[in-house]
């Protein structure tokens, strides 16, 4: 029986859509990320430069600011552009010198998580045997178990801190780059250049370095981009919990936290912040797909 | 499977005694144990021992399901747990099923649409779902439906409408990436051979999406969503402090502010336990989708 509804033409043509305007810039922000990189490189500006950006002291509190609206709502004023927090903090500045916190965090874990994790997949798969099996059975082990809880278990025995943050969120971020890198390695070390450097008696270490590496520094450079989003985001939600990074300093997790009753009386006060966490790992994710998409489209099964 | 178990408990074990003296951990703030009491704890724990046999006396106590009595509700901490254990898995069972629906049925309606305005709202929606804080979207969704609207309740558990928010807001969060990869597998299905031989003989468009297409489009998805499962038990932690939710998580959290040591690590090794089992339930979930992978792995 045939039938002449016209079928969605989703077999040939890629580029074939069927809003030409809205479809064409959706095509074209898809393509180049211009918001997102807009975003992620102003964030970068704010946190470097946050106390000469921000507006006014992230600590110091305006008794007559109490729960100030944001300009738009009526009775906002430009003095607090996204209004005041409980006791009249500005909650701009406190999000711009909260920015600090996060992209510090995420930026430190990332770097930390990657080297260590390559290390230990580029090292486990030259070496195979005993010790790849071994480092495999410890990615499973970290895999399989749950973070959030184990952080807080944690956060019992220290006490909440930044470092205690630092070194759980590097401990949990490390395997994901590890397994990923073993994968590789395994596929490259079998191949003509390595067996002839071999020949040419170079050291594990140099045909590692020389040989191995490069082929894997794009996935490494990928995964590193996609994780930074949900390092922000668990980073916010130990804040939020209250075992992340301890108060006075302005986290957007706890920032969150500390509005939260606000938020049938005075919206702005937990909202503003997560959408600051909003944004930014939004803005990372995008980045990561595109980079995902542009440098190393095997990686798509991975989120 | 074991030996993971057995890791865990090693990891919870060795943060026990990584600081001081554990028989701290196990004491309420604030109060003094007299001498022989605190050298008959010591006895108890086997502090006098080895870490080795430190480490069998509390594992043997964990499998009995002894963590000790919770230094806050001054009770059994396996007894706490259990009672909290049904509203848990009721939450995060109807999200679950929320979200595979949710995302399946979003990740093909998007494929199928590609490139109109539906597609890119489906996509949005995935977007937003991959990038909100949970805390977050939860806060939103409680001024919009019940500050502004005042349609739902905030929060506690109650009839039904008590469920819509909590459960929204898993839901959400875990139908996104299943969304994203709906969308793609079917994508990449729809442009094969037998997809394209199927509409020459004239099948009708939906068949052909419902009949052939979803069959084999349908299991990179459904991996993930097996394994979703444990982030789904995490994802309850924030979740039920926010809607105030007396689940695991929410008990969690309060144990966590009262420094009730001997609750927090019951709760971790009951979660750990639930996050193994649904990872060995994904595994044989696979196994029987994908009868490729059967007969091979241990």
């Amino acid at each position: 029986m045939i039938r002449d509804t016209p079928l969605p033409d989703t077999t040939s043509d890629r580029r074939g859509f069927q809003v030409p305007v809205l479809g064409t810039l959706y095509q074209w922000v898809r393509r180049y990320p211009v918001l997102p990189v807009i975003i992620a490189v102003g964030l970068a500006i704010m946190a470097i430069f946050a106390p000469w950006v921000a507006p006014n002291h992230p600590l110091e509190s305006e008794l007559d600011k109490l729960a100030a609206p944001p300009v738009w709502v009526e009775g906002g004023s430009w003095d607090y552009v996204l209004g005041a927090d409980k006791i009249g903090r500005d909650l701009l500045s406190r999000i711009i010198h909260g920015s600090r916190i996060s992209l510090s965090v995420a930026f430190i874990v990332i770097i930390c998580g990657s080297v260590i994790g390559s290390g230990i997949g580029i090292a486990s798969g030259m070496a195979g045997g005993i010790w790849d099996e071994f480092a495999m059975r410890i990615v499973d082990l970290v895999y399989a178990t749950p973070f959030l809880l184990i952080a807080l278990v944690a956060a019992v025995v220290f006490g909440a801190s930044l470092e205690l943050v630092l070194i759980l969120l590097t401990i949990f971020s490390w395997p994901i780059f590890a397994r990923q890198t073993r994968g590789l390695t395994l596929q490259l070390k079998n191949m003509d250049y390595v067996a002839s450097s071999r020949v040419a008696s170079a050291s594990e270490f140099r045909i590692a370095y020389r040989h191995i590496l490069p082929g894997v520094v794009n996935t490494i450079v990928v995964i590193a981009t996609l994780q930074i989003g949900s390092l922000i985001l668990t980073e916010s939600v130990l804040s939020y919990l209250g075992v992340g990074i301890p108060a006075p300093q302005p986290a957007w997790g706890s920032m969150v936290a500390d509005g939260r009753e606000f938020i049938t009386t005075a919206w702005w006060v937990p909202v503003m912040p997560g959408g600051a966490i909003f944004l930014t790992v939004f803005a990372f994710n995008f980045i990561g797909d595109w980079l995902r998409d542009y440098l190393d489209p095997r990686l798509r099964q991975i989120n | 499977m074991i030996a993971v178990m057995i890791g865990i408990s090693v990891i919870v074990f060795g943060l026990s005694r990584l600081t001081g003296d554990p028989r701290l951990l196990y004491m309420t703030q604030g109060t003094r144990w007299s001498q022989e009491v605190w050298d008959a704890r010591g006895r108890e724990l086997g502090l006098d021992k080895p870490m080795v046999i430190q480490y069998l006396v509390w594992a043997g106590n964990a499998v009995k399901g002894d963590f000790g009595q919770s230094l806050w509700h001054k009770r059994n901490s396996l007894k706490i747990i259990i009672e909290k254990v049904p509203a848990t898995i009721q939450l995060s069972g109807i999200s679950y099923l929320m979200a595979i629906v949710l995302g399946v049925t979003l990740g093909t309606i998007s494929a199928v649409t590609r490139g109109t305005l539906i597609d890119i709202a489906v996509r949005s929606f995935a977007l937003v779902g991959q990038a909100a804080p949970p805390f977050w979207l939860a806060l939103i969704l409680i001024y919009i439906f019940a500050v502004y609207l005042d349609w739902l309740p905030t929060s506690r558990r109650g009839d039904w409408t008590n469920f819509v928010l909590p459960a929204t807001t898993l839901a959400w969060l875990g139908s996104a990436a299943l969304t994203r990869l709906t969308r793609s597998s079917l994508l990449e299905v729809l442009d094969s051979e037998y997809i394209k031989l199927a509409r020459a003989k004239g099948v009708a468009g939906s068949t052909v999406i419902i009949k052939h297409a979803l069959k084999n489009a349908l299991i990179p998805p459904l991996t993930v969503a097996a394994v979703l499962f444990a982030s789904f038990l995490t994802g309850t932690v924030v979740v039920e402090t926010v809607f105030a939710w007396p689940g695991l998580g929410r008990l969690a959290v309060d144990a966590t502010k009262n420094n009730d040591f001997p609750l927090v690590t019951g709760i971790t090794v009951i979660f750990a336990a639930m996050f193994l089992f649904s990872s060995l339930m994904a595994d044989l979930l696979y196994a029987y989708i994908d009868p490729r992978i059967r007969i091979y792995d241990s």
